[in-house]
């Protein structure tokens, strides 16, 4: 859309104005039309060759800097270096310039190489030949030379060049079939249509000789829109003008299938195709993480601003004095002298903002990005989320929101498809309120079940009969199932005596399984051939019924229609829709019977659908033909008036009866629901299907428990009452429980606990979403906002693509901000899955639409569970981990350098040396916590799975709220004081000196401010490592070589470093600094002191909350890490009991009588000595703490 | 109820795009690693594991603190200020100008005997020589004997580059404002005549820095020969090659002037001066007794507020006299130590509550 809106200026501003038109004319085979046709404005067209790429070998430099120093962190530093540059700073400019280097190179290699890839696929794309018609001939090209308005041809199994509009195909009646598979991921064949008019032109020449021009909309990205219109010019007559569709249309990207060849006219070509323009970038989405991070870094920056700023004060404070602003051993130049105060103070201030400017670190970006990347391969790789059925595993698209996977507080689910399999089965039909169930019927006789089904008349009358039989050809023909071409020749698939081996290709599952059931009832539906449908009867008679209109399905409408012709001559028009969409327009038939059947089936849980018909004269048909004829050769507002048209034309119906459809559940949808509950998510299924239908699904799955009370917020019940009243209602209800529910979160599913269930409509939506009339919008929504926070769970049907939308933009904003996730599987989940905070997508039945505007993609539901309980939990614990760690790290490293400045005359002296400066971030301590934030594991997989009260641990970015933070920081600061004032105590007025002569022994010599700094840095490098050591939970050898080994860098780095006169320097400052340090035994007992003192606190915070406050995550690890105590201390016990108690655990009450208890206790510690005997038990054990330590721990006290 | 948009071939045996050889492909790899399944070992910090550590940590840190604090005791130190700011002081009458050479005295007394080797430092206060102009104010090629270099300066030395258009060698503001007191040591014995203490002035700058760091510029024999074409640093009174007369000990490779360029960490500072080397095990090598202190007055320090001060120390295998490390020791041990009991207490209170919660059902 972006997109559009942008072309459409640069359109507008950049072409000039009057080249911009809202329609484009093509001469087909660029033949100038016949004078006298109206005056087109030429248009020039791009060539048909694709970018996807975005540099080119020349611009790749500048542009790919300019893209980088647009985000605003790489900017920051970018600024830094060059004030560095510019004023005499502490530090040199490398140790600002090389971090920023590498980062900017890294950023670099990545994205050139994949614009590489890009330019590669590009080319082979660009330069695959294209058949063209030239003067009558054909001729290979490549594609990019291709045109618009050139006549082009395609063979099957090749994919179009460009989009095309299709002349004529090789067969007889100008159809073709078509996958788009790389388009949208749906694989079904889609029949398109020829132009009628030119649909006979079957050779190069013939098609030479087409004159006609084709007038249609300007390129826009939508892929099912296209209106257009086709004039050909016969040499006599007037040019005759047709309508085009999308069904005329032939997209880039899709393949010809099961057609000869085609011959069309190029109309978008290169970037203006349908399909480039889907190229689009999604939406950036930013996680709360990263939002935290932002502020976080604000925070930073307010603290190094303020702390230039002091010291620059400071700095003239004590320079007051002229003997300290320039003492006489330590003049300044003439220059310096003459310098403004002003200009002097500013750059001061500028000086310590570079000297300072490492609190925000640099490499945190990268490490986060690359965190991020590399992170998410662990989702794609997870075997548990691969789906054997279908042969998928899930799918990153974005890895921006990894973390965010373990912040979800509400999900949007889909139901059909997302819930449910989507895998339709015909259950039963109910005309005129006979019940016939396909499966009892013997040799295409129906045979009305005895059980079960309530017949009204068990023995129909004639006239029944009828209407029996007009009821099943109704859903013969009303549908837009294909009969699929099967081309092998040994399987004479569609003879007519085999024609329940019939395959049938739908875009909905639902008609499939309706023609596929109503074939068992006895009516097989054969083929679409020349406009006919025709099917096979009872009696094994093929009936010819030619297809007049197609008045397709939409879901605003929820219906849809076909005129048909039969042999006699009759016109019917059948419709088949949603209850509530037939209905109303029902003026004859056994509305009541019927509807009561439809509402038993919905709760049921099944799919109901009405057929209804009408008997058309000839008159009123040929006034339908016209109205609708109208309103498909409109170039504007097209869609509106169809919409309009069928909306005149399918009414006054005659009912015939109802079908239903079971859709399964999806296998452990009810698991997982409970699970994510369990998790204090609140999971909402929002649905077009029915009130009844949906409900029955969600008891189902579990969303609905026995004990639910349900709450019914629907459009008849606002009928009843207004809709003021019914919420304030409502509102009373749920809160009268609301103070026990906040009181006692923690047990939100206890059993003594009321839990209620909303369930709204969308009209009912709609009308609270609507703003009041007397201007004090908003009310409802606060009060619907409200019932539906004291809900658990919250079912909306009937809801509109966008509505869903709505819903989830509504929790969206609300007051507390919550996370959002939405998760659905079709084309109509998109706009919510474009809209919550996570979007994902089930790879279904439905084709890719989702899953390709989704962030992630699962191939079933249940896998969601996994991927929120343990990838979200991991992601999140990882990536704050990271990030409170970079700004700790970060407090310790220049904080020191901060005090420093009060002992050195506030003269921007760096503490320490530049190699040290520049690496600390990008080399020694950047590894460990990289590969922290890809393994860390506080608890393990199975655990995160059983127990998924876990997740409300890092509920609402707990582990970066403001105390986290602050406590972070203080420990730095903390630490950063440890470190400067242990040196500074163990230098100050005495002698540090260490046995530094090698030739004679005994002699002890001082150090100096370099020294210092070594000290005070090597303190700083072990203690920042080993803290991340003590946060690491989970020690690969991975971990262990990358900490102990930057550890070891270090060391080893820094006697490199001062063990070399380097050449290419100018000091030599750092000359034997380290080693000489080294060799002072002072200075090894400085090292170990300062160290252990800096890590003692957290150590002991960490200890403390463990001890005194832990969190359920806590509980767990203690429970599983504790079984070498607790087998010690029980196993005398557990020796009195008899080994046959053990096995009653698993299925032992849950009370809390003693010998049970110390029997699991003993279980537990046997369960992690020895892994797997029944999972299920030692969870129930680490599991149960969080949610039943108060009265636990009651009983255990007593006990 | 998407009806509107998707067909999907169910039957046609997989779609086109992912035939059932990508679909084997896409599978994942069942290793331990990309499954998230490496071995670990997962330590957990609780009270029960963190106890016998805080323990550790006293019991180690206790018994090295009082060694430390015990050896740091046993040094002897005397530290004598010779500012001179006081008018009490000899050495007042050297804070004006005027009066050079002057030499001031300062009697001391040292009421016990210092053994085995004892340090001679002089110490300045408020004397900032690690501010950022003077700690770069030097060059270092110059220093590692660079011909080049040496006859063309940095330009960090400024503004004590140059000097009539002629290098300074050493540059820089931290060889100009070396410190030049001459500080010698009399024993006041019972004979009438004081006896000089020998003050050996090698063997004070690392060794590195003397052989490896500093290098004497190269050319003849002569020293000054080699130093021909750069003039002295301002202040200093003799040029670099008239340090001492020990051709060893002079030119860049002094000692003094090694000792002194590399620049203290902190205002208050104290470099090595000279080395009193023991004689014999039977006689200590400061006697208790009446010293005197002659001082050659060349270095002011009145003008910044500073101090000067002559310090005597003994050493022992750590260093100078140092009481904050063995106190810290001592102190950081008892905290842990403590911290360990508290912890056992809560552990032992809270223990059971907290695993009979874990237990119970």
């Amino acid at each position: 859309m972006d997109c559009s809106l942008v072309r459409t200026l640069v359109h507008r501003y950049c072409a000039g104005e009057e080249n911009w038109v809202d329609s484009r004319t093509i001469y087909v085979g660029h033949r100038e039309p016949p004078p006298g046709a109206e005056a087109y404005i030429p248009q020039r067209y791009p060539d048909n060759r694709i970018v996807s790429s975005k540099y080119t070998f020349w611009n790749f430099i500048p542009k790919n800097l300019f893209e980088q120093f647009r985000r605003i962190a790489n900017f920051y530093f970018l600024i830094i270096f060059l004030v560095q540059l510019i004023i005499d700073t502490p530090t040199s400019p490398v140790t600002s310039g090389l971090p920023l280097f590498f980062v900017i190179t890294v950023t670099a290699i990545k994205q050139g190489y994949e614009d590489w890839l890009r330019h590669k696929a590009d080319n082979a794309m660009n330069q695959c030949p294209v058949h063209f018609i030239q003067h009558g001939k054909l001729v290979r090209k490549q594609s990019r030379k291709l045109r618009v308005g050139d006549i082009v041809m395609v063979k099957e199994d090749e994919t179009f060049p460009c989009d095309l509009i299709f002349l004529s195909s090789n067969r007889g009646d100008g159809t073709c079939h078509v996958t788009t598979a790389s388009l949208d991921g749906e694989s079904s064949h889609k029949t398109h249509y020829a132009v009628q008019d030119t649909k006979g032109f079957h050779t190069e020449e013939d098609i030479d000789g087409l004159h006609a021009t084709i007038e249609c909309e300007q390129p826009q990205p939508d892929l099912y829109k296209f209106v257009g219109r086709i004039n050909v010019y016969s040499d006599l007559n007037d040019p005759v003008v047709r309508p085009l569709g999308s069904e005329n249309l032939l997209l880039r990207g899709a393949t010809l299938k099961n057609t000869e060849k085609i011959f069309g006219v190029a109309i978008y070509t290169g970037m203006e195709t349908k399909m480039a323009l889907n190229y689009q970038s999604k939406s950036q989405k930013r996680s709360a993480v990263e939002k935290s991070m932002n502020v976080f870094l604000i925070v930073y920056l307010c603290i190094l601003i303020s702390k230039a700023l002091i010291n620059t004060v400071l700095k003239y404070v004590w320079q007051s004095e002229p003997f300290r602003d320039e003492p006489w051993y330590n003049q300044k130049t003439e220059s310096e002298r003459q310098r403004n105060l002003f200009l002097k103070a500013f750059t001061d201030f500028l000086a310590f903002m570079v000297l300072f400017n490492y609190i925000i670190p640099v490499s945190m970006y990268v490490t986060v990005e690359m965190q991020k990347f590399l992170g998410s391969y662990f989702i794609t790789w997870d075997e548990d989320m691969f789906d054997e059925e279908t042969g998928e595993g899930p799918l990153v698209n974005t890895s921006d929101l990894n973390e965010e996977l373990g912040q979800v507080e509400y999900i949007f689910t889909d139901k059909t498809g997302t819930l449910t399999e989507n895998n339709m089965e015909f259950k039963e039909c109910c005309i005129e309120g006979h019940v016939y169930v396909p499966h009892v019927i013997c040799n295409g006789q129906v045979l009305p079940d005895a059980s079960g089904i309530d017949m009204i008349d068990s023995s129909p009358s004639v006239s029944g009969r009828e209407r029996e039989e007009l009821f099943f050809r109704a859903l013969c023909l009303c549908h837009t199932v294909q009969v699929k071409d099967d081309d092998n020749p040994d399987g004479p698939r569609k003879s007519p005596d085999g024609g329940k081996s019939c395959v049938y290709i739908s875009s909905s599952p639902d008609e499939v399984a309706l023609v596929e059931g109503v074939q068992r009832l006895g009516f097989t539906y054969l083929r679409l051939k020349d406009n006919y449908m025709e099917i096979l009867n009872r009696d094994n008679g093929v009936e010819r019924f030619e297809l007049l209109e197609i008045l397709s399905f939409d879901s605003v409408r929820r219906r849809m229609s076909v005129i048909v012709k039969s042999a006699e001559g009759d016109i019917y028009l059948f419709c088949k829709g949603a209850d509530s969409s037939i209905f109303p327009r029902v003026i004859e038939g056994k509305v009541d019977q019927i509807r009561a059947r439809v509402e038993r089936n919905a709760v049921e849980g099944l799919r109901t659908l009405c057929v209804a018909y009408k008997r058309l004269i000839p008159e009123e048909y040929e006034g339908i033909c016209q109205l609708l004829q109208a309103a498909k050769v409109a170039l504007q507002d097209r869609e509106k008036k169809l919409a309009e048209a069928y909306e005149q034309i399918e009414k006054d119906l005659i009912l015939l009866g109802a079908t239903a459809v079971e859709d399964r559940l999806q296998e452990k949808a009810a698991d997982t629901i409970e699970a994510l509950q369990k998790a204090g998510i609140k999971v909402w299924v929002l649905t077009g299907d029915k009130m009844e239908t949906a409900a029955a699904t969600c008891y189902a799955c579990k969303l609905f428990r026995r004990n639910t009370q349900l709450l019914e917020l629907t459009t008849k019940r606002i009928e009843e009452q207004s809709l003021h009243d019914v919420l304030f209602e409502l509102s009373k209800t749920v809160l009268r429980h609301s103070g026990s529910l906040t009181r006692d979160t923690f047990s939100g599913l206890s059993a003594d606990m009321q839990d209620y269930g909303l369930i709204i409509d969308g009209a009912a939506l709609s009308l609270i979403m609507k703003p009041r009339e007397d201007g004090s919008s908003g009310n409802y929504r606060e009060l619907f906002l409200e019932i539906c926070r004291s809900c658990s769970a919250v079912l909306c049907c009937r809801m509109a693509p966008l509505q869903k939308a709505q819903i989830v933009k509504l929790i969206k904003f609300s007051k507390e901000h919550p996370i959002t996730l939405a998760i659905g599987d079709g084309a109509n989940d998109v706009s919510m899955i474009l809209e919550a905070h996570v979007g994902i997508g089930v790879i279904g039945k439905e084709g890719r639409q989702a899953a390709r505007n989704s962030d992630y993609a699962i191939p079933k539901f249940k896998h969601l569970k996994k991927m929120l309980l343990v990838h979200g939990h991991f992601y999140y614990i990882r990536i704050s981990e990271l990030v409170q760690y970079f700004f700790y790290k970060n407090v310790c490293f220049i904080f020191p350098q901060f005090l420093y400045q009060f002992f050195c005359g506030f003269s921007q002296q760096t503490l320490y040396d530049t190699a040290y400066l520049t690496l600390y971030n990008i080399s020694f301590t950047s590894l460990p916590i990289l590969l922290y934030s890809l393994m860390e594991q506080h608890v393990s997989i199975d655990v995160l799975k059983r127990d998924p009260a876990l997740y409300r641990d890092i509920a609402k970015n707990a582990l970066l709220r403001w105390r986290v933070f602050i406590y972070w920081t203080l420990l730095g600061l903390f630490d950063a004081l440890v470190f400067f004032f242990g040196a500074y105590f163990m230098f100050e007025n005495t002698t540090v000196t260490s046995n530094g002569q090698i030739m004679t022994t005994n002699t002890h010599m001082i150090f100096g401010n370099w020294t210092f700094g070594t000290l005070v840095f090597t303190v700083m490098v072990f203690t920042v490592t080993l803290k991340l050591a003590l946060d690491t939970h989970y020690w690969t050898w991975i971990n262990h070589f990358v900490i102990w080994g930057s550890l070891l860098f270090y060391v080893v780095f820094s006697l490199l470093w001062g063990g070399v006169i380097w050449p290419f320097l100018n000091y030599q400052r750092m000359y034997y600094v380290f080693i000489q340090m080294l060799s002072s035994g002072p200075a090894w007992l400085a090292i170990v002191l300062l160290v252990t003192v800096s890590l003692l606190p957290d150590v002991l915070k960490k200890v403390l909350c463990r001890q005194l406050w832990p969190t359920a995550t806590e509980r767990v690890q203690n429970g599983c890490a504790q079984p070498w105590d607790q087998d010690s201390e029980f196993t005398p016990l557990a020796s009195l009991q008899s080994p046959g108690y053990q096995s009653t655990c698993p299925s032992a009450a849950w009370s809390g009588s003693r010998p049970q208890q110390v029997t699991l206790a003993v279980w537990k510690g046997k369960v992690s000595a020895e892994p797997p005997p029944a999972p299920g038990c030692s969870h129930r054990c680490c599991s149960s703490s969080p949610r039943h330590g108060c009265p636990g721990s009651l009983v255990g006290m007593l006990v | 109820m998407a009806m509107n948009y998707n067909a999907k071939d169910e039957v046609d045996g997989g779609p086109p795009c992912a035939p059932g050889g990508t679909a084997k492909t896409r599978r994942p790899d069942n290793t331990a690693f990309k499954q998230q399944r490496l071995p670990a070992w997962q330590p957990i910090l609780t009270a029960g594991t963190v106890l016998p550590i805080f323990f550790i940590i006293g019991l180690i840190f206790i018994p090295i603190g009082i060694g430390i604090f015990v050896t740091s005791n046993n040094i002897r130190e005397i530290e004598i200020d010779y500012t001179g700011t006081e008018p009490s002081s000899p050495c007042n009458k050297c804070l004006s100008p005027d009066v050079t050479p002057c030499i001031c005295t300062i009697n001391f007394t040292l009421e016990k005997s210092f053994e085995g080797n004892v340090f001679m430092y002089y110490g300045l206060s408020n004397f900032y020589q690690n501010h950022r102009r003077y700690v770069k104010s030097r060059d270092d090629s110059q220093l590692n004997g660079d011909s080049s270099a040496l006859l063309n300066p940095s330009k960090e030395c400024e503004p004590y580059r140059r000097n009539e258009d002629k290098p300074i060698a050493p540059c820089g503001a931290i060889a100009n404002s070396m410190f030049n007191d001459t500080l010698e040591l009399f024993l006041i014995g019972n004979d009438s005549y004081p006896m000089p203490i020998a003050l050996k002035k090698r063997g004070i700058a690392w060794w590195t820095d003397k052989n490896v760091k500093f290098r004497n510029p190269p050319g003849g024999d002569n020293l000054e020969e080699r130093f021909k074409g750069t003039t002295k640093p301002v202040n200093w009174l003799k040029p670099v090659y008239m340090l001492d007369s020990d051709p060893d000990n002079n030119g860049f490779i002094n000692e003094d002037f090694i000792v002194w360029m590399r620049t203290a960490a902190l205002p208050t500072f104290r470099k090595l001066y000279r080395l009193i080397e023991r004689k014999s095990d039977l006689h200590p090598t400061l006697p208790a007794g009446r010293y005197y202190l002659n001082i050659t007055y060349n270095y002011p320090v009145h003008y910044f507020d500073g101090r000067k001060r002559m310090i005597l120390s003994t050493i022992s295998w750590m260093g100078g006299k140092n009481p904050f490390l063995g106190i810290a020791y001592i102190a950081v041990g008892s905290i842990s130590f403590l911290l360990g009991v508290v912890l056992l207490v809560i552990n032992h209170k809270y223990r059971n509550s907290s695993n009979t919660a874990d237990i119970t059902i």
